[in-house]
């Protein structure tokens, strides 16, 4: 089953990107202790997103003429792997390069793909993503942000929940009703572009419990919106976000979220002389699973260079990844407090606590797993 | 070369020859000698020899396919071993030995355990030092007595008897695991099939099981293991001609640590009747623990691997791109 899910090379041309990218990345995180790097997803850094810009390393997949790179998913590929691999911080750019780009590229009208994509390109234009609502969750179709049709355009009332970065983010792509009601489901949402700067909308942080505060609840209170704002069709808002999903199952970040504790635990191994095979068996089970889910995340970057929209493919990696992001932190912490002789080193122990702690988010965050296992399910025919 | 250029008469080869009541005869005693005839007249036994030595001269990465077709068809002979083999005497300089070819390590001092020795007509063994290959005929064998099994333990002779070459560096024990790993691969596949199949077919409260949310989280999960094997034995055979440990042990690893998930669920969904010995089922789900266990279990390889690793000092992620050159 899934034939064309299968194993594919890296092209050399996409590889030569590595040398550039790994210097910026290692410039970027210098200064920084292990437990910051590893929030590189949440770590918000605009002038870091700038340089990327600046060097031509965002919108590699976006074509030459809207300011990208005219590359493709695998060029990105090797930039997201550097940035992860690095613990550099990400989230400033993260989402608008991953989907609000491709998004506004393949639904969006030509004056919004020059008004929007350049900027994004050069890490200037920071996207948020309004999905969730309270009370929604996993069910999307129930979203009751209304957007409603006025002389100029729109009216937004509602409000959004769990839109990560949106305190600091330039726009955000909200997925809203613009027709019927909750028991239309899938029929009558769309998607519209809101500059989070307009009067009538109020964003407020919420702290998780890392100490950290990248959620924020949003809230729409008649915001009136030009007509302009609505991409793609109006009521097709349902099928845009299942086509943007796949780019955000499908990348290496969903591997990655723990490898900086995975290399500081393994710093810690080589320096503590430790070579029993309870530990090495750890080790060659997280380096085993490492490499089978890189070969899947490249093989799912294959289909979307060949223009697929490889759905299925990306919930199975996604699922199985963050799986393997969760188990590190549980394996590692067993590991460490099962050596209470060892000395203990407080940067290690921060970033362990810190992945502890934040890990349930991994199989949450772009779709929970038991979301996934259904679409993998409908792709065995089961339903 | 297309996948299915070459995959498609090899598993035609093998649909006309080796179907379940086939299997079933040798698993019972049978003789084995048409289907290995057939086999052997195919041609696909040189498909690792290098054309210099009259053979196909192909990569590891279009054979494996036909090493995964093996596992989906639960061949109950050492096809892939046997393509192995022939190419490690090639490139001694050996020519052309006809019959099955399993592999095996040596195990001390004692009887050492054959996959397929049962049925096979020689063995290549690792003893650490060098490869014998001995003619099965002259030894002496150990039946496991497991019902269906095809393995068995050779008690081998001191030394003098066999035919001696040199032994590839890091020995042949990941070569076995790479081709355990790819036959779980195809009997993976095989069973997500069967099991899919018989979900949607099987009615139980008035609606196919299927339909059930229960089980199909389960099924997913299935997929999601019966593809990350595939991937694993895949990136295995890359990289060169005999693939290099540590790919293998990784393919070896992740196919040994589902494998028996994979079997549960399968039997899980099919109920009491997948117990039965009528039914193919088991055909594939008894393999599925002996291939886990041939030639090292998860754990075996993982300590393996995690010396490996231990010693480098690169980020994780680089390791992997350097060792597995991808």
């Amino acid at each position: 089953m899934f034939e064309n899910f299968a194993y594919a090379d890296l092209p050399q041309d996409d590889e030569d990107l590595r040398p550039l990218v790994r210097q910026i990345a290692a410039d970027a995180v210098v200064d920084l202790p292990m437990d910051q790097r590893a929030r590189s997803w949440s770590g918000f850094d605009a002038a870091f997103s700038r340089k990327l810009g600046e060097a031509g390393l965002l919108g590699l997949t976006i074509p030459e003429q809207y300011g990208g790179g005219g590359r493709g998913p695998f060029a990105r590929f090797v930039v997201v792997e550097e940035l992860l691999a690095a613990g550099a911080p990400v989230a400033a750019h993260w989402i608008a390069d991953r989907q609000s780009a491709p998004l506004i590229l393949n639904f969006g009208t030509e004056e919004q793909r020059q008004f929007y994509i350049p900027r994004i390109c050069r890490g200037e234009a920071l996207f948020c993503i309004g999905m969730s609502e309270p009370g929604s969750g996993s069910d999307l179709a129930s979203v009751t942000t209304k957007a409603e049709r006025t002389k100029k355009g729109w009216r937004l009332n509602g409000q959004k929940i769990w839109t990560t970065n949106s305190l600091h983010s330039d726009y955000m792509i909200a997925l809203v009703r613009t027709s019927g009601g909750a028991e239309d489901r899938h029929k009558g949402l769309s998607q519209l572009i809101v500059d989070l700067k307009l009067p009538g909308i109020t964003i407020k942080p919420i702290s998780d419990l890392t100490g950290d505060a990248h959620f924020a609840e949003v809230f729409f209170d008649d915001v009136d919106l030009s007509a302009d704002a609505l991409i793609g069709e109006e009521g097709a808002g349902w099928k845009q976000v299942v086509a943007e999903l796949a780019f955000e199952r499908s990348g290496p970040e969903r591997i990655y979220s723990s490898i900086i504790l995975l290399d500081s635990w393994i710093a810690h191994l080589r320096e503590a002389g430790r070579s029993d095979d309870t530990t090495l068996s750890l080790v060659g089970e997280f380096m085993a699973r490492l490499a089978t889910l890189r070969g899947m995340s490249v093989a799912c970057t294959a289909l979307l260079a060949a223009g697929e929209s490889p759905v299925v493919e990306a919930s199975i990696i996604k699922d199985l990844g963050t799986s393997f992001e969760q188990d590190l932190p549980a394996a590692i912490a067993n590991d460490l407090a099962s050596h209470p002789d060892e000395s203990a080193n407080p940067e290690l122990y921060r970033t362990l606590q810190y992945v502890s702690h934040i890990a349930p988010s991994f199989s949450l965050r772009g779709g929970t797993r038991e979301i996934l296992r259904g679409i993998i399910a409908r792709g065995l025919g089961l339903r | 070369m297309d996948r299915r250029e070459l995959l498609d008469p090899f598993a035609g080869m093998l649909a006309s020859c080796c179907a379940p009541a086939d299997i079933r005869r040798i698993e019972a005693g049978g003789t084995h000698l048409e289907m290995w005839e057939a086999i052997e007249s195919s041609g696909f036994l040189q498909a690792l020899v290098p054309e210099s030595q009259g053979g196909i001269g192909l990569r590891m990465a279009s054979v494996a396919p036909l090493f995964m077709a093996l596992g989906g068809n639960a061949v109950p002979l050492p096809v892939a071993e046997t393509m192995i083999a022939r190419s490690l005497l090639s490139t001694a300089g050996i020519g052309t030995i006809s019959g099955s070819i399993a592999l095996a390590c040596q195990n001390g001092a004692g009887s050492t355990f054959v996959p397929y020795g049962r049925v096979c007509d020689h063995v290549l063994i690792d003893d650490g030092s060098a490869l014998q290959l001995f003619d099965v005929r002259q030894l002496e064998r150990q039946y496991t007595n497991v019902p269906g099994s095809v393995d068995a333990w050779l008690n081998l002779p001191k030394s003098g008897e066999a035919l001696r070459i040199i032994r590839p560096g890091s020995g042949i024990s990941h070569l076995g695991a790479l081709v355990s790993a790819a036959a779980i691969s195809g009997a993976a596949d095989r069973l997500l099939d069967m099991t899919t199949t018989y979900a949607n077919e099987r009615v139980q409260f008035g609606k196919p099981i299927g339909r059930q949310q229960a089980l199909q989280q389960q099924l997913a999960v299935m997929a999601e293991d019966v593809i990350a094997v595939r991937l694993a034995a895949e990136l295995a055979c890359q990289n060169s001609f005999l693939p290099s440990e540590i790919p293998a042990a990784t393919a070896k690893i992740i196919a040994s640590n589902a494998a028996v998930r994979i079997a549960n669920t399968a039997h899980a969904v099919f109920g009491a009747i997948g117990i039965s010995a009528e039914h193919d089922l088991q055909l594939f789900t008894r393999r599925l623990h002996n291939w886990r266990q041939a030639f090292g279990s998860e754990q075996y390889w993982q300590i393996r691997l995690g010396a490996k690793r231990l010693k480098s000092e690169l980020r994780s992620i680089d390791w992997v791109r350097n060792t597995y050159e991808c």
